[in-house]
Formats: C-alpha cells, structure tokens, sequence
C-alpha cells in the first residue's frame, strides 16, 4: 500500500513530497537510486531532519499508534491508514491530542470516497427509504486460500486480521450511516483457512434509532476476483443496495423523492457518479481521499467525507465490542431452559446470570 | 495498427458498471470453447488483434491459435503485463521481494537466474524488468506480438512514483528481445506523454481510456485532446463505451472525431455485438479491415 501512496502524492500538483522512510532498506535503495526520493530508516530522524507539514502513515496497525503520536507531537497533520489502532482508548486519545492541536486527521477508509457509497449517505441523509430498519453490510474477497500466512497480516496482535483487514471497511461504512454502534451480539470469527487469526466475521449490530445490522465478512472467498464490499439498507419508504460498481434504488412513495430519483427502481452507475481524478493509479476512491486530505491540510477545513480520527475510534470501538462479544461466545444448546420452564426475555446478561442460578441450585441439590 | 482490437475483460470477470453482468460473462467464458467462440467471430469479421492480459487462460487460446496455423493465418496478440492481481496477491502473502522471487524465472536456463539473483543483488531493476517480461512472454512463443503493453496499473505507478526510466528500460528490451513494440496503458494520458518523450521514447503507441463520459480520463478530456495534439504519439482508445454507459454509435463516433485516435480496443460477447461495432466503426472509419473473402468461417476447427 505503501508505494501507492508515495505514487499518487508524488503526482500532486500541491504536495512536495521530501521524504519516505520504510524498513525495507533495499526497496528504499531502489527508490533512491531511480527516483531521487529522500528516504530514511528511522522515522525520528526523518521528522528530526526534514521541515514536513504533514506524514502518512502506512504501517501494519500495531504500530499506529507511537507514530502516529510522535507525528502530532510534532505539530503535523496526519494522514493514517486503517484501522488506527488497535484499541479505541488510543484512537480516542490520538484524536484528543490532534483536536487540542488543532490539526487535521484522517484514517484511510477509502469507500467513503467511492462514489456509489457516497451516493447511499446521500440518500440516507434525504431520508429517501423513511425509516431505516435494517442493514445488511458484506465485504468478501480472496486473500488467505490455502493453510499458511507468514506475513504481518496473518497476526491479530498486529493489525492484521480478517476483523482489521477487511471487516474494518464494511463497519466504517456503517458507522458514517448511522453513528456509533450501541450493542453487538452473535459476534462470530470463524477459521477457514488460518491457524492464528479468523478468516470470517459475522455478527449482528445495533445502532440508534432501532436500526439493526448484520455484518457477513469472508476474506477467503475465492469466487471474488478481488475485494468486494457491498451494503443493503431496508427501510419504511423502499431499499438501497451499492456496491462499489452501482446504487440501485427501490423508493416506495412519489413524495419527498430525492432530486433525479422516481419512485420505483433506480440505478445510478459509477461511471456517471464519479468524479474525475487528477491523477489515477488503483481506484479513484484512493487519489481522492489523499486529494481530499491535502486540501484539508491546506484549508484546515475537515467538513465532508474524510474519516476523522475520533470517528475511526467509533469503527475501533465496535471491533472492540464485536471482539469481547465473540470471545463470549455463544448460547450452548445445553444451556437451554428446561421445556417446562418459562422463555427467558431478559438478554443475554440475563440468560446467564439465569444459567448461573440454575447451576449453582443444582450443585446445592447435588 | 489495425482500427478495431479486441480486448479481453469480458472474459476474465472485469466490468466497470455491474458486479452482476461481470459475474454472468465469468460464467459464461469459464470454458475455453465460449471464449473462442467469440473470438473466432471477431477473427472471422477482420478483427485480428486480440490485445490480452497475460492471465494463465490465454495460454490456452495461444496454444488453439499456434497449432492451428490455416485457421488463423493472421492472429496477432498484443499481450498486456503484467496480470496485476497474481503480482498483488503474491505481494499481500510474500512481500516485494518474496513475491520478486517467486515471479522471476529460476527453472531451467541458468543465464536467467544468474541474471535474477545479480539484479537482485545490485539493485539492478533493468534487470529485473527483463527478466519479469520474458516470464511473461513465455506463453507468447510462437505467435505474432508485435506490440508488447505494460498494464496501467504498473504504468501509473511508475509515473506517480518518477520511475521515468523504466518506461525506456521495457522499451528497449521488447525491440531487442522480441522485434516488438512497447505500448503503454494508462490512466493518466496527458501527464505519461511528455515523460515519455523526456526518457526518448519516440512516437510511442499508448492506450488510454477516451469516452464522451469522461469516464477515468483523469485531467479530464481536454486535457487529453491537448496532449495528443501536441505529443507524437499513436493512441489507442479503450473504454469508448464507459462499460456500456454510453449508446455505441454516439460513442464511437464521439472517438472518431477525437485528435490522434488510431486504434479502438473494445470487448464483446457475442458475434451479434461484435458485427454491430464492426458496422459502425466501417461507417466512421474507411478503412477498418473487413471481413477476408479466404476467411474460413468454420466455428467447428476448434471443437
């Protein structure tokens, strides 16, 4: 990811790009030796040396955290890629620390940039569905597919999980639509293929307003040609779908239709709803989200569709939550209320505080 | 040049508009038969460039195409490298350099791998590159490249990065290695031309995305219409119809009108779409090749 990043910077008519700094010491001699690029090793004498305005930082997640600190500390805007950290409590206090600074932050959620997403804020802001009920957010594509992974990405500890890799895009998306997550429950990581971290999350999620979710994650679907997100709103008023390709609409009712919209089915395309870029490598979503950034740094103005770091801390949060709650786990069958007894209604807390009293009266019986 | 080339992401799943039609044409072409089918109507319309990918499944239509030498007495295949996702897929799982490592040929001649390892070693990317190109030629042997592209994804890195010198490295080495000439895919037209004129890459073949929707034309048409009326250079238009967004003969004509526009790569699939592109691209064009009266339209050859 990295390259791609320094690519499309370099491209920039408003960025001087001065430096890199990477632990491959080979790449960066390559780097050096065709492109001209000052490179370093060591990021404290990269912002020792250098008179820099702003750092991206695209590193494995785990250590997120101390550069990204060291970077503000400096007094620089950052731009850092997903998730931010490991744990909300650092996302929250990165974000404090830049808010108190009064710098620019961003997380590199790139399908906030991809217009048909875009498109769905839009539409869910118009109220165009009415009330939404439910929503159902996928991303599924080929990335472990046999049984060995050797590299950052196979290490939760890390950053690198199916949860940070791939559910991190899915859940940022939810959480731009309908705010933080309130509760999460059913919360499943299953192995496919990998022996140390999970190759499927799924799990149900709740959000104000009585909207729920279902999350469906699976990074080693092999169906997929590459990484496939998708997002499915159901509300009162008709149903969105988008994917990174299309929006297609369903609107019930002729009133308060959005401008361009009929009730009925609507389909609005990317290639009508994106706008161009000025420089395009892998996606326009990823030239448009550091364009975006850029102007941010330059303007100090970060209103629009940029991820700010105390809203990545709400997506750090849910995995968080989504995390604890599969590390519960779920309902065994046994644990199941007697035929005769009354459905228990209270929540899980109270179904085993109910398993708990039963357990402990028969152990009293026995 | 010829005015029409056929392109290839109609087969491999790649559709800019919908997931859905782009997973009905993978099933559709998952056989190598339905994949021949279609090109032997274009073959048999006079559309005899297939522009490619170097996706392991084209090996499958180079083997039809070189042992079958009467069918296809003028096949020409304009490969385009590299298949970017098996390079992204092995750098996700290996690293840079593991996945370097497992791309350059180490099996059999022992010069390519002496040359592997010293390019390695010395940070030596030409090397590199020529070694990179010929694993992907391989499949190649025996049929006409004579055009040799490298993909945008690779191109646009390069650009952005200021690797200005390795668009002269492919280069050399396709004219040297294959009698070939390079062409470039990009994204980025207007800002690839004028460094491909500083590394001397003379009247160079490039092909861009050129549509009346503006459609990944980054810098925006104008842009494009400027740079190729002040740079030298034979382009080739794909992406004429935006995935299907724009009427075919609106588009095509929209691309006709447009400066330094030699060639349209466009995909298809059925005999049907592509004899009504055939159609209107004759109306625009004088001299789009026409169907040859020698032409054996057997479909059966390759069965």
């Amino acid at each position: 990811m990295g390259l791609s990043h320094v690519s499309i910077l370099r491209a920039h008519p408003d960025v001087d790009l001065r430096a890199i700094c990477d632990s491959s010491g080979y790449v960066l001699d390559v780097l050096h030796k065709y492109t001209g690029i000052g490179v370093y090793t060591d990021v404290e004498a990269m912002l020792g040396a250098e008179q820099l305005d702003a750092v991206v930082i695209a590193t494995p997640t785990g250590s997120h955290y101390e550069l990204v600190m060291s970077a503000l500390n400096r007094g620089l805007h950052v731009f850092c890629e997903k998730p931010l950290t490991l744990t909300s409590a650092q996302s929250l206090e990165l974000a404090a620390v830049a808010e108190r600074r009064g710098l620019v932050t961003q997380v590199g959620y790139h399908n906030r940039f991809v217009a048909t997403f875009a498109e769905v804020k839009r539409l869910l802001d118009h109220g165009a569905v009415g009330r939404v009920t439910h929503v159902l957010a996928e991303a599924y594509g080929p990335v472990v597919l046999e049984e060995r992974g050797t590299t950052w990405r196979s290490r939760r500890s890390e950053g690198g999980s199916c949860v940070y890799d791939y559910a991190a895009h899915p859940l940022d998306l939810l959480t731009w639509y309908f705010g933080p997550a309130r509760a999460v429950s059913g919360t499943v990581l299953g192995e496919v293929f990998s022996v140390d971290t999970e190759d499927e999350v799924h799990g149900t999620i709740l959000f104000d307003g009585s909207v729920s979710g279902q999350l469906s994650v699976n990074w080693s679907d092999e169906s997929y040609r590459k990484m496939t997100t998708r997002v499915t709103v159901w509300g009162t008023g008709g149903r969105i779908f988008a994917d990174r390709q299309e929006c297609q609409v369903y609107l019930r009712s002729e009133a308060g239709l959005p401008e361009g919209y009929q009730a009925g089915w609507n389909v609005r395309y990317t290639t009508d709803l994106t706008p161009p870029v000025w420089f395009y490598v892998r996606g326009e979503e990823y030239s448009a989200q550091l364009d975006y950034f850029v102007r941010a740094v330059v303007s100090g103005s970060t209103e629009g569709a940029g991820t700010t770091f105390s809203q990545a801390a709400e997506t750090d949060q849910l995995i968080e939550m989504m995390l604890e709650d599969a590390a519960l786990g779920p309902r065994a069958a046994e644990q199941r209320p007697a035929p005769s007894e009354p459905r228990a209604t209270r929540g899980r807390l109270g179904r085993i505080r109910s398993v708990r009293a039963r357990a402990r009266s028969r152990a009293r019986g026995a | 040049m010829d005015r029409l080339l056929f392109g290839d992401n109609q087969f491999f799943g790649v559709n800019h508009m919908s997931e859905e039609k782009a997973r009905a044409q993978a099933v559709r072409f998952q056989t190598t038969d339905a994949v021949m089918e279609v090109l032997d109507s274009a073959y048999d319309q006079g559309i005899q460039t297939f522009m490619c990918t170097t996706h392991e499944r084209v090996a499958e239509v180079v083997e039809i195409v070189r042992t079958n030498p009467q069918r296809y007495p003028s096949f020409v295949f304009y490969p385009c490298m590299p298949y970017a996702h098996k390079y992204a897929n092995a750098v996700t799982e290996h690293g840079m350099l593991g996945a370097l490592r497992r791309f350059v040929p180490d099996e059999g001649l022992i010069s390519a791998s002496l040359r592997g390892a010293g390019s390695l070693a010395k940070k030596d990317v030409e090397g590199l590159v020529t070694l990179l190109v010929d694993a992907e030629m391989k499949m190649f042997a025996g049929v006409s490249t004579p055009v040799i592209f490298l993909q945008n994804v690779v191109v646009d890195l390069l650009l952005g990065l200021g690797f200005e010198d390795a668009f002269a490295m492919f280069d050399r080495h396709v004219r040297r290695r294959y009698g070939a000439e390079a062409g470039f895919i990009t994204m980025n037209l207007p800002m690839l031309l004028p460094v491909l004129e500083r590394v001397g890459v003379r009247n160079p073949i490039v092909c861009s995305s050129i549509n009346h929707a503006g459609f990944r034309m980054s810098g925006g048409a104008e842009a494009y219409r400027a740079a190729l009326q002040e740079h030298e250079c034979r382009a080739i238009a794909m992406s004429v119809f935006a995935s299907g967004a724009l009427e075919p003969r609106e588009a095509l004509a929209w691309v006709a009108e447009f400066p330094g526009v030699e060639s349209v790569v466009f995909g298809a699939s059925s005999g049907r779409n592509i004899e009504s592109t055939h159609r209107i691209a004759s109306e625009l064009w004088p001299d789009v090749r026409q169907p040859s009266a020698e032409a054996a339209p057997t479909s059966d050859l390759v069965s």
